[in-house]
């Protein structure tokens, strides 16, 4: 295990050089327009030359990449245009509505769509499978900025329940932090729900079909023992898979979530950089998904030897 | 050619793919009929008619400055078809291109698909926010942010097929004959990449044409002067409750788009490649 651990985080290597390979190219564009800014309409070659060295612009591509990337390991992500403050500061700020909506649409769709996968392959073919299948589809096309303002026409203002906007942290209270966080989170689930809910009755049927299924029934075993302890046991793997796979469509979800419903998070922070021209958020929000993405992959990989123990690396 | 005509019958009779294409056909005949379906420019101001509810005059009513909702719609389905079009072409030729070469090219597929993996690692939509707001917003710039990010799904998927063609005796004998490589792979292996492309090609254009409306939506996308369905959104959002038509118009026939070429390609991969039907299927937003 120590062995496999240690080659699948070298692995990782390779991936976050690339990402930050992307990232610094972005960074080096904006630098770029930010120098020519500096420099005023009226440019002369000699002050923007100056300006560029003042910059660090003028030493190799490679040497520049190199300082950034040091900077990174330090911590580093540079600061706000606007406010000056350290972009690693903005986002540990804006974490936790960001994590609280994450979380609760993970638990929500889990617990919602891997019942309504097993109970589709189960019923395979028959009325509860069409349904849930049809919903499946229906949910990977609806976007989640039409499907939340749907939410808040048919639910806060017409029936008087929930809070439409804002955000309040778990530790507020329980009960407020419910009210303002079941819209957002029902809008964000809908499509995470249609994805594991589908790869479930795939992954399913498939172990549904097997010899030992046969044999589970044949020594008398009750349909719920079946379902869950041999198949979905066996099932289990790609559906983790797909788990950490669709966490990255909850990452473009929640951007648009969040603007939607109004809720401070990092999303917000992305929105209002992108109107504001706030470069050094934008790619500081880009790197810190990137590797939370590589981590969860990592994370997945690990599990999968728990979850089957004929998976050895 | 019979079994390729056949083929194309099949899918047809899938009624996935009757259902979905036909209501695509639809929404392609609006766009280009736009001038003649609608009596208002889609970007006319007048102030004297803002916010007015759907019905008589303005089918589906006015927005915040007095424009008529259902042209806006129907000159956005141009917009929007078009960047699903584009991107999905973009997308699967860029991604066949270094799909074949690093599934046919041994020494350079470690270097290429480590190169995938690292552009995976950026969520897709984050990378194209990054991309437009850095660049300026035009056609071209969004449509360069959509495809991107979508290359690496489509490389991967041609290159594990190679993989497994290249195996098969009917490419060993072409090899063993002395047969170029450019031609085994115009000849051979690319036409079997065929069925699987066309399937994902309906998924990119589906989840561009959602991204597109995406940008617009949070202010990241082309200009807001121009119709497009996440732009009209975008402008509906302050006045939501007052006009919820300004918003629910124009998403409701995003996601009918969106869902009619997603149910097409399931239809298609039931029909045209059987085997991808159990991989992971599309992917929307």
């Amino acid at each position: 295990m120590g062995r496999f651990l240690a080659l699948r985080l070298i692995a990782t290597i390779p991936v976050m050089g690339v990402v930050a390979i992307v990232v610094f190219v972005l960074v080096r564009l904006d630098r770029g327009k930010a120098a020519a800014q500096l420099c005023g309409d009226i440019c002369p070659p000699e002050r923007l030359a100056e300006i560029m060295t003042r910059l660090g612009m003028d030493k190799p591509l490679w040497e520049q990449f190199g300082l950034w990337l040091l900077q990174l390991l330090q911590g580093d992500f540079g600061r706000s245009i606007q406010s000056q403050i350290p972009v690693l500061k903005l986002i540990g700020d804006r974490v936790e509505p960001t994590l609280s909506l994450a979380a609760t649409t993970l638990l929500f769709s889990v617990l919602v769509a891997v019942p309504m996968g097993v109970v589709a392959a189960w019923q395979h073919g028959r009325w509860p499978d069409r349904l849930i299948m049809i919903f499946s589809v229906i949910g990977f096309s609806v976007p989640v900025f039409v499907l939340g303002y749907v939410l808040i026409l048919a639910f806060p203002l017409s029936l008087g329940w929930l809070h439409v906007q804002g955000f309040q942290s778990i530790g507020a209270g329980l009960g407020g932090f419910l009210a303002r966080i079941t819209l957002p989170t029902l809008a964000l689930s809908v499509i995470y729900i249609a994805l594991v809910a589908r790869i479930t009755r795939t992954s399913m049927l498939e172990a549904l079909s097997q010899d030992y299924i046969r044999t589970a029934y044949a020594k008398g075993a009750a349909t719920r023992t079946v379902l869950i302890a041999h198949a979905l046991r066996n099932a289990a793997v790609p559906i983790v898979s797909v788990i950490g796979i669709g966490l990255v469509l909850l990452i473009g979800g929640v951007v648009v979530t969040e603007t939607v419903f109004n809720i401070p998070g990092i999303g917000r922070l992305t929105v209002d950089a992108i109107l504001g021209s706030d470069y050094p958020i934008i790619q500081g929000v880009l790197l810190v998904f990137s590797v939370i993405y590589v981590l969860i992959n990592l994370v997945i990989d690990v599990l999968y030897t728990l979850l089957d123990p004929r998976i050895r690396y | 050619m019979g079994g390729r005509q056949s083929s194309l019958r099949l899918a047809l009779r899938n009624p996935g793919v009757a259902a979905g294409g036909g209501i695509l056909v639809l929404l392609v005949a609006m766009a280009l009929a736009a001038p003649l379906l609608t009596a208002f420019d889609p970007t006319e101001l007048t102030p004297r008619l803002r916010l007015r509810a759907p019905g008589g005059d303005h089918v589906l009513g006015t927005d915040m400055a007095g424009r008529d909702v259902w042209s806006r719609v129907a000159y956005g389905a141009r917009i929007s078809l078009f960047i699903g079009f584009a991107a999905a072409v973009l997308a699967l030729s860029a991604g066949t291109l270094v799909g074949l070469v690093a599934g046919y090219v041994r020494a350079l597929d470690g270097f290429l698909m480590r190169i995938m993996d690292g552009l995976m690692a950026i969520p897709g939509i984050l990378l194209a926010i990054a991309l437009v707001s850095l660049s300026g917003a035009s056609l071209g710039t969004v449509i360069l942010a959509i495809f991107v990010p979508e290359i690496p799904r489509v490389a991967r998927l041609v290159r594990s097929i190679v993989l497994s063609i290249r195996e098969e005796p009917f490419v060993e004998a072409a090899i063993g004959l002395g047969t170029p490589t450019r031609l085994v792979l115009w000849r051979h292996i690319l036409p079997n990449t065929l069925p699987a492309l066309i399937v994902q090609g309906t998924y990119i254009a589906a989840s561009a044409i959602l991204i597109e409306a995406l940008l617009s939506f949070i202010g990241a996308g082309l200009s807001p002067t121009l119709p497009t369905w996440g732009n009209t959104i975008a402008e509906g959002r302050d006045v939501f409750q007052r006009a919820p038509w300004i918003i629910l118009a124009p998403g409701a026939f995003l996601a009918v788009t969106v869902l009619a070429i997603n149910v097409m390609g399931d239809g298609l991969r039931d029909t045209l490649d059987p085997r991808l039907a159990k991989r992971v299927g599309g992917v929307g937003q």
